[in-house]
Formats: C-alpha cells, sequence, structure tokens
C-alpha cells in the first residue's frame, strides 16, 4: 500500500448525505409487524420464503416417492403428480428464490452495506412484502379449492394450461395466474426500493466502484427484475382473460373433449415468447444475486481481496444486459422460425464468456489465500463447483442439435437443478451461515453447519449428477409414470429408486438447519459485531443486532473499497471500508 | 417482439452512458481516501422520489412496450378484424390533453408560489381525468352496446385491454394526485408541495404520451409502420 498523506481527514463531516426522514415506530405492531424497517421486512420476506419454499421441499419428496417406487403410493395419482411439478417449480423459483434473494437478502444488506439508515421509501417497502404475501397465501389457497392447483406445468403454456382434462383448470389456474400478478405488483414495488437507494442512498465516499459484489449482484438483478416481470404480468393478464372472458389471445382454435371450442386464431407462441422473455432473465435474477454474495464469500473467508474487482462489475452488467437476447433458446422445440434458434444459440454462448470470467476470479481469489473452511466458505466452495457443473451441460443445451432431443429428458432437469436449484441454494445457506450472527448477534452452530453441508452438497451431487444419465438414456421429464418401454433399461429404475432415497435423506437433513436456526438463536455462542472479521459496512454497526435507523449518530463515511484483506503491512489483516487512511498509518507507524 | 428489443436497447443506451459518467474503469484498491477525491460517485441531484418516478415509468413502459409487441404479433394472424374506434376516443384524448395540460400549470405556479393557482391546477387536472375514465368506460358501453364484446374478436380484446391497463394507471395516479391536493387543501407550504406537484405532471405527461401510442395503434394509423418493421425482421 502507498502512503499518501490526507490532510484534514479528521474535518470531514459526515451529514453530507441528507438523512432519510426515518418513520419511528410508536407500537409493537408497527415495530414488529407492520414494519417499516427494512431490516425487519427482509426477516419478515425471508421467513415467508422459507415457509412456502418448505412446502414445495415436500412436494419434491412426494415426487420422488412416485418416480423411485412407482405404484406403491396409492396417494399420488397422475393428476397430482402433474400439480406438484407445477406448484415445486413456480414456488421454487419465483415465491422462494427471487423472493429470498431480492426481498430478504436486498432488505438486509442494501441499506447496511452502502450506509443509509433504511431503504428510501420504507412505507412502499412495507407494501411490498404485505402484497408478496398476498401473492403467497393466494397461491397456498390453490391446494384447498375445488380441483386443487393447476398441473399446466410452471412454464404454464397455452393451450394447455386453460383445457379441460388438466388438473385443475376450474380454480388452480385463475388463482396461479392471480397470485402472479400480485407477485409482480409487490415486487415491483420492493424493487423501486432496491434501486432507488443504490443509486441516492449511498454514503458519503461510497462510490459505484467501493460497493460490495453483493449490492452491485442485488442491484443489476433488481434492474433486470423490473424489466423482465412485466413480460410475465402480460403473459398472465391475458391468459387470465382467455380462461375467464374467453378471449382468444394465446388460444388457437380447437376441439375440446370432442366438442370444438369457443377460441379460435390465438397464437400459443406468444405466450412462449412472452414467457421467456421473462423466463431468462429471471434464471440471472437469481443467478447475479448468488454471484454478489458468493464473491464476498470467498474474499472474506480466503482473506483476500477479489481477484479483478472491475472485471467481476462489468461481468454483472454484461450479463445482465446479454440476458434480454437469449430468451428463445427455451423454444427451440416450439416450432418458431428454425433460424432464430442460431441466433439465440450463439447469444447463448457468447453469454458463457462473462459467466466464466467470474468462476476463473473466484477461483483465482482463492488460489494462495489464507482460506477458512468456515461454514459459509463451504458453502461458496459447494456453490462454485455445482455452477460449474451445471454451466457447463448448459453449454450442451444451448446448442440447437444438442437441445432438440435432449429437451424432453431428465437432462434438461438435472441441468437446471445444478445451475439454477442447488447453486443458488448453496449460496443462500451460506449467506445465511455468513450473516445470521448480524441478524441476532449470535453464530450458528458450526459442527451442525458442516454436517448439515456435508450432507447438503453430497447428496445434491448424487441426486443430480446420476440424472443426466437417465436423460442422455432417453427417459423423459414430467412422466408420471415409465411404464414399459423397452429403451428403458432396468438399470433406470434401480437409478431413480436411488436418487428417490438420496433426495429424501437430503430433504430431512435440512431439519438439522431449521434445528440449528431457533437453537443459536437462544442459545448460540455470542458473536460480537464482526465475528468474521470483514470490510464491509454492515460488519462496522455500533449495535449488532443494528438498531432502528442502523448507524447511530452519524453515518459512517467510505475511505476505501471492500476488499482489504491482508494488506501488507497493516496492522490487522482487514481494514473496515469506514476506517480512515490516516488511522492506518498510524497503526502502521505503531508496528514498525 | 421487436418493439421490445428497440426499448430496451433505447434502455440500454440511457444506462450505458449513466454508467459512463461513475467511472467504472476506476481501480479502487488503488484509490484510499475519501471520495471527493475521486469525482463522479457521487447521488444524482435529482430527489429519491423523482428518481424513483424515472424508474417506474420505464417499468410502466416496459409493460405497455410488451402489451404493443403481443398486439403486433396477435394481429398478423388471418382471424384479426380491426373494430371502428368511436368517436367519442378523441373527445376523451381531448379532455386527457386538457388534464395535462391543467396539471402542467399548476407546475407552473407553483415554482412561481402561486398557491391558488396550484389548487386550481390540481383540481382541474384530477376532474379532467375524472372525465376521462367516464369517457373510457362511456365508449365500452357504446362498443358493447354495438356488438362488438370483449371475446368476439382479438382485436375487440387488445382494444379493452390496452385502454384498461392505461385506465388503471390513471387511475393510481388520481390515487397520488388525491393526496397531494389533500395536503395543498390543509395548507401545506407550497416548497414542500413542488416536488409532488412536479411528480404528478411528470406523470400524467408520461399517460398522455402513451395513450397518444395506444390511440395510434387502436386506430390503426400506425398500422403502417408495424408492417413495415415487420417486414424488416422477416
Amino acid at each position: 500500500m502507498v502512503d499518501i498523506p490526507y490532510e484534514g481527514i479528521r474535518g470531514i463531516p459526515p451529514a453530507e448525505v441528507p438523512d432519510v426522514e426515518l418513520y419511528h415506530p410508536r407500537s409493537w405492531w408497527t415495530r414488529y409487524v407492520f414494519s417499516q424497517d427494512a431490516k425487519v421486512i427482509a426477516i419478515q420476506y425471508s421467513l415467508t420464503a422459507t415457509a412456502i419454499g418448505l412446502v414445495a421441499l415436500v412436494l419434491s419428496w412426494l415426487m420422488r416417492l412416485q418416480l423411485g417406487f412407482p405404484g406403491t403410493f396409492s396417494f399420488i395419482d397422475a393428476n397430482q403428480y402433474l400439480q406438484f411439478i407445477t406448484m415445486h417449480g413456480m414456488i421454487m423459483v419465483i415465491y422462494l428464490l427471487t423472493a429470498l434473494f431480492l426481498g430478504g437478502f436486498g432488505n438486509y444488506l442494501i441499506p447496511l452495506m452502502v450506509g443509509a439508515r433504511d431503504m428510501v421509501f420504507p412505507y412502499v417497502n412495507m407494501l411490498s412484502y404485505w402484497v408478496y404475501l398476498l401473492a403467497v397465501l393466494v397461491l397456498a389457497s390453490t391446494f384447498f379449492v375445488p380441483g386443487g392447483p393447476t398441473g399446466a406445468g410452471w412454464t404454464l403454456y397455452p393451450p394447455q394450461a386453460i383445457l379441460s382434462g388438466t388438473p385443475g383448470q376450474d380454480w388452480g389456474i385463475i388463482l396461479m395466474m392471480s397470485s402472479l400478478i400480485l407477485f409482480i405488483i409487490g415486487f415491483t414495488m420492493g424493487g423501486l426500493n432496491y434501486v432507488v437507494t443504490v443509486l441516492q442512498a449511498r454514503t458519503r465516499g461510497m462510490t459505484l466502484m467501493r460497493l460490495p459484489l453483493t449490492v452491485w449482484g442485488i442491484f443489476t438483478a433488481t434492474v433486470m427484475a423490473l424489466l423482465a416481470f412485466p413480460a410475465l404480468f402480460v403473459a398472465s393478464v391475458m391468459l387470465l382473460l382467455d380462461r375467464l372472458l374467453g378471449t382468444s389471445f394465446f388460444m388457437p382454435s380447437l376441439v375440446e373433449m370432442g366438442t370444438l371450442s369457443k377460441y379460435g386464431g390465438g397464437s400459443p407462441l406468444l405466450f412462449q415468447h412472452l414467457f421467456w422473455f421473462f423466463g431468462h432473465p429471471e434464471v440471472y435474477i437469481v443467478a447475479l444475486p448468488a454471484f454478489g454474495i458468493v464473491s464476498d464469500l470467498i474474499s472474506t473467508h480466503a482473506r483476500k481481496n477479489i481477484f479483478g474487482y472491475r472485471m467481476m462489475v462489468w461481468a454483472i452488467v454484461a450479463i445482465g444486459a446479454l440476458s434480454f437476447i437469449v430468451w428463445a433458446h427455451h423454444m427451440y422445440v416450439s416450432g418458431m422460425f428454425p433460424q432464430f434458434g442460431y441466433f439465440f444459440a450463439t447469444t447463448t454462448l457468447i453469454i458463457a464468456i462473462p459467466t466464466a470470467i467470474k468462476v476463473y476470479n473466484w477461483v483465482l481469489t482463492l488460489w494462495r489465500g489464507d482460506i477458512h473452511l468456515t461454514v459459509p466458505m463451504l458453502f461458496a466452495l459447494g456453490f462454485i463447483i455445482t455452477f460449474v457443473n451445471g454451466g457447463l451441460t448448459g453449454l450442451f443445451l444451448g446448442n440447437v442439435v444438442v437441445d432438440v432431443p435432449l429437451s424432453d429428458t431428465m437432462f434438461v432437469v438435472a441441468h437446471f437443478h445444478m445451475v439454477m436449484g442447488v447453486a443458488p441454494i448453496m449460496v443462500v445457506l451460506g449467506a445465511i451461515y455468513h450473516w445470521y450472527p448480524k441478524v441476532t448477534g449470535r453464530m450458528l452452530n458450526e459442527a451442525l453447519g458442516k454436517f448439515h453441508f456435508w450432507v447438503t452438497f453430497l447428496g445434491a451431487y448424487l441426486i443430480f449428477f446420476p440424472m443426466h444419465y437417465l436423460g442422455l438414456l432417453g427417459v423423459p421429464r414430467r412422466y408420471f409414470e415409465l411404464g414399459d418401454a423397452t429403451f428403458i433399461p432396468s438399470s433406470a429404475h434401480s437409478l431413480n429408486a436411488f436418487i428417490s432415497v438420496v433426495a429424501l435423506t437430503v430433504g430431512f437433513s435440512q431439519l438439522v438447519f431449521l434445528f440449528n436456526l431457533a437453537w443459536s438463536l437462544f442459545k448460540g455462542e455470542a458473536s460480537g459485531g464482526n465475528p468474521w472479521r470483514a470490510t464491509t459496512l454492515e460488519w462496522q454497526t455500533p449495535e449488532t443486532p443494528p438498531g432502528h435507523g442502523n448507524w447511530g449518530k452519524e453515518l459512517p463515511v467510505v475511505y476505501r473499497w471492500a476488499y482489504d484483506y491482508s494488506v501488507p503491512g497493516a496492522a490487522e489483516d482487514f481494514i473496515p471500508q469506514n476506517q480512515p487512511p490516516r488511522a492506518t498509518q498510524l497503526v502502521q507507524g505503531a508496528a514498525s | 417482439m421487436s418493439a421490445v428489443i428497440l426499448f430496451l436497447t433505447v434502455l440500454a443506451v440511457i444506462a450505458g452512458w449513466w454508467l459512463s459518467q461513475q467511472r467504472l474503469t476506476a481501480k479502487p484498491w488503488l484509490e484510499e481516501g475519501p471520495a471527493g477525491d475521486f469525482p463522479g460517485g457521487d447521488a444524482m441531484a435529482w430527489p429519491a422520489a423523482k428518481v424513483g418516478l424515472g424508474v417506474f415509468l420505464a417499468v410502466a413502459s416496459a409493460l405497455f412496450v410488451l402489451f404493443i409487441s403481443a398486439y403486433s404479433m396477435r394481429m398478423s394472424v388471418v382471424d384479426w378484424r380491426p373494430l371502428p374506434v368511436p368517436r367519442l376516443l378523441w373527445v376523451n384524448t381531448g379532455v386527457l390533453v386538457l388534464s395535462s395540460v391543467a396539471l402542467q400549470w399548476s407546475y407552473v405556479a407553483a415554482r412561481r408560489h402561486d398557491t391558488e393557482g396550484v389548487i386550481i391546477g390540481l383540481l382541474a387536472g384530477g376532474a379532467s381525468a375524472v372525465i376521462f375514465l367516464a369517457g373510457q368506460l362511456l365508449a365500452w358501453q357504446r362498443l358493447g352496446a354495438a356488438g362488438y364484446f370483449v371475446a368476439s374478436n382479438p382485436a375487440n380484446s387488445f382494444f379493452y385491454l390496452l385502454t384498461a391497463v392505461h385506465g388503471l394507471h390513471l387511475t393510481g395516479g388520481l390515487v397520488a394526485l388525491g393526496r397531494t391536493s389533500a395536503k395543498m387543501w390543509r395548507g401545506a407550504e407550497i416548497a414542500e408541495m413542488r416536488l409532488s406537484v412536479e411528480l404528478c405532471a411528470i406523470y400524467w405527461h408520461f399517460l398522455l404520451l402513451v395513450w397518444l401510442v395506444l390511440l395510434g395503434l387502436l386506430t390503426g394509423w400506425t398500422d403502417d409502420f408495424v408492417n413495415i418493421c415487420r417486414q424488416l425482421l422477416s
């Protein structure tokens, strides 16, 4: 580090960022329930998302029971199987991952990491959560309405999504659309907050290039989500009108149950375009916050600055932009104009470049780092491995000629669970182990955490890695049972049974994690304010857990980037972002 | 989807221009010290609410552009029968223009610290927006009476859908306008209210612009343009 003398640093008034007028809660209700504090909203979002996510987890067990041991369980029939698939996919992608990364981590971390007192529009932020909760309740209610939830698949393709014969045609599909519309309205309210807070409420000294990558990831993902979710909104509204009013936006003329239906002329392909115009950015809406968080976890727990910070930022922005022009690679088999496919294959392969840059940078950050194999670090490493694995199969599927034979097989299921299921969940879990001390003031139990990691990581690998082979054999996805197809050898059936056993084991091992969360809340070791000796602002709050308004009397002033770990000559192996240069020099003087 | 791609390109240019002002090529690991030494990292001079409205307008534009994309894709199918747009829409358009003008007037008055002018402008703008919405409902009723039902043709479906979405956005705007007017009525300081009035005016101009585009689409004025775009693509 070059020593440059700075004069008059002590005299910098921190109050040049105009203080947000904070709403001060006056009762228990406004403090903990209808709270406008981003930290409380974050916890509300996280708990709601986790609760509905557990429902989706149970649904996956039921599917695995059926796939592993077909014909054994009389309480699962073909219709229910389709309903389980639909709800599992929809909940996991939208109501769990999107809500948890943006609503949960976004709300908690953005104000703390940029040095703000709260989000810029706290009231709108509160509304965002309650609309989200309403969306979740509407979605959950479909389990109890006549006909049950929709079984249209999470992509909800018309025409089958709203025709009789598809389970949930009466109520399920209507409530599903309504729930999605509500979710998007709620998300837009929250998303405005996340974007404007990053733009306008950064504390003094927090330039864009000093932001931790977590904030960059969440910020870019939010911008993408704000532009992509309207496509799902449009698709949902129009499909809802097709179902309720009998319009023909998407519905072609067809014979339904032996009679000519009232529909005519609509274009199912139009729905697919709209859906995937949302659907592909959605992959990165989930992935970019994960990229950002994992960068911070790796840097902190390897005690080393992130390799290629600028590249990381540029890659996040580039991925965000490119992800809007790859959507039709989900539609190679839809019957669209074939040459489109080659355009989208090209853009899909191009997006692998910034993604690969990020992976290299993570690995190079680890290179010769002082790696602490803490639980968050283990999950971060697990993420890299599963993400690389899932990303490579993505290169296969991005090519039209490979995708066409594989697209309806278990290969696709294995691919997207690796890249979009397991990998982000690894980051979510790692991030919970990392920030739990800040949220509660107590550490999670490490032994239980390590047990949880190894079972989850190895288990997830044992579930999804063999699934690629099933796909290559031609085992189809979405099928209730395989029957006596001759091309499926008996070994495939045994493999399915094996996967199911592992899936149940991994599923139940999550109970250990839930127990750890609850037990450590009361009995965990006290963590202090900065247990990981991290540099970013959220660890420098005067109180832990941070109080209302986050920063006590004065906002912090930022003097450096977020990754000053193991700086040569510094007294400690980390220098917090709000530590003035002079103080560093004084320490250096004392040390020498 | 060409309209969406075009729209996103415009947004990307704006975002790229903004990012280019943010010193993304800086080497933050070398730049230690207070930010004053490193220009370009400050928040925008605009108040947060104005930036928030800007972001919201981008989201709302994305929504309308996607509807327009769907419209242009669906209208190329043979069963499309354009419906005769009721003349009433022209009257409604005039009323909406008046509404926008009134709010602009209110904003100008706010800058001149003319409390009475602000209140008159807000009320006139709000009243004409309500008249516009009533006029739209009347247009729906006339179309229904003439046998153009929502499900009888995709052109009709889109007519009802687009006018409804636009109307809902205007209704949302009326809530904000109502709150602003109420505060003014109760005697809030004009300096505090100037921003609210300005944001209402911006939102109204945006909705007027959206309405003009939608009107062009629904009356078929933009058909030629859409056709050219489609030919360019295929």
